[in-house]
């Protein structure tokens, strides 16, 4: 499986990206910062509700990603286009980085407000099975060297975590859990709403943003690897 | 791009196959049977195979129920969902959010004395969110309940 080295032209160019993660990273900030500093205390936690700033928007936010790499991983076996594999591994690791945010910032949220940091409840383990499967994906392309194989073995792995993200969403309703079920604007002061769709804008443009610098690099790092064989195989 | 070799589809049916039967192994045997906690009303139905066995209640704290001994950290209180009550003995400090009226799971055994001796207990949050109303200040209610049960 030797495609040609792509050409230098071909590879992404930076153009306007850097401004915009500027942009999502001074918008993350702003929006973190007004949340803690403006909102009131909730009435049974107090300065303890603001976690709910960084833990909902990273898992709306993870949901999505999933949805990026389920998008691009049927796009790889439909066109078995090596781009497409790149891409869906780049909104991985953004998705289980979210993953793991989401749950890390759970359980500190849980250890005061529930008494608990953890819990083997629906929520909680479809959550953590969803984020081991993404764990197990990246490992497995780090262990699979045929980039065709890779990809291929990574489209099935990766439809498959991202059918389990319905199931973690659905999870609090169609199973009796200690995770509360969804809030909605009627369940949460107006100002809090603000705050948490202000974050989820600024998490949604954090992880395009990275996940367009993952892919980027991913881009480089497969150019290089074809240079190399090119090299290596007497080929100019 | 060649199209996929047999063994390569012969893979990812295997893969495919694998990662089905572990999320039906997962989900599939869940159900309703599957979970967190009984109310008061199932623990109650079960009636003399309901006791001393491990389980989680979970309910509503009944208001005016709590009972908190600052000296020995006992705590008593009634669990109920409305149908069923169950009394609740339990050691230590309740979290941060524990009162009248809140959602509480506790973790385990009914005795026959008709009290559920509690040996964890977590506070069940509902999924709403809202600043104190004029005049009360946040999680005044907490303090209140150590300061006036304690006392």
């Amino acid at each position: 499986m030797t495609a040609p080295a792509p050409a230098p032209n071909d590879l992404p160019r930076p153009g306007y990206w850097p401004w915009f993660g500027a942009f999502a990273f001074l918008f993350i900030v702003a929006t973190q910062a007004t949340g803690l500093v403006t909102s009131i205390p909730d009435r049974d936690m107090g300065d303890l509700q603001k976690i709910m700033y960084v833990h909902v928007p990273a898992a709306w936010i993870m949901s999505l990603t999933f949805a990026v790499v389920l998008w691009y991983s049927f796009l790889y076996l439909w066109k078995q286009r090596e781009n497409d594999d790149l891409k869906a591994a780049a909104a991985a690791e953004v998705g289980s980085a979210f993953c793991g945010l989401t749950l890390i910032l759970g359980m500190i949220w849980g250890r005061p407000a529930w008494g608990v940091w953890w819990a083997w409840d629906a929520r909680l383990t479809s959550t953590l099975v969803l984020f081991l499967i993404f764990v197990g994906y990246l490992a497995m392309r780090a262990f699979v060297e045929d980039p065709h194989r890779r990809a291929q073995w990574s489209a099935a792995v990766g439809i498959m975590g991202a059918i389990n993200v319905p199931i973690v969403y659905m999870s609090v309703r169609w199973w009796r859990t200690l995770h509360q079920v969804q809030s909605s604007p009627a369940t949460v002061d107006s100002w809090y709403v603000f705050n948490l769709r202000a974050n989820a804008f600024a998490f949604l443009f954090v992880m395009i943003y990275f996940i367009r610098q993952r892919y980027v690099a991913a881009r480089y790092e497969r150019a290089a690897e074809l240079a190399v064989q090119a090299v290596a195989l007497g080929r100019d | 791009m060649a199209g996929m070799s047999g063994r390569s589809r012969w893979l990812i049916a295997a893969a495919v196959v694998m990662i089905g039967a572990f999320g039906w192994l997962l989900y599939g045997g869940l159900d309703k049977n599957v979970v967190f906690f009984l109310t008061p009303k199932e623990l109650l139905a079960k009636g003399t195979s309901g006791y001393e066995v491990p389980v989680r209640l979970g309910g509503q704290v009944k208001p005016k129920s709590v009972q908190w001994d600052s000296t020995s950290s006992d705590l008593r209180f009634v669990l109920t969902d409305g149908a069923g009550d169950v009394t609740v003995h339990a050691k230590g400090m309740p979290p941060q959010m524990f009162r009248d009226g809140m959602g509480v799971i506790v973790e385990g055994r009914y005795g026959r004395d008709n009290v559920f001796q509690s040996n964890s207990l977590m506070v069940k949050h509902s999924n709403e969110y809202h600043p104190p109303k004029p005049g009360e200040s946040p999680q005044e209610a907490y303090k209140t309940l150590i300061k006036v049960s304690g006392a």
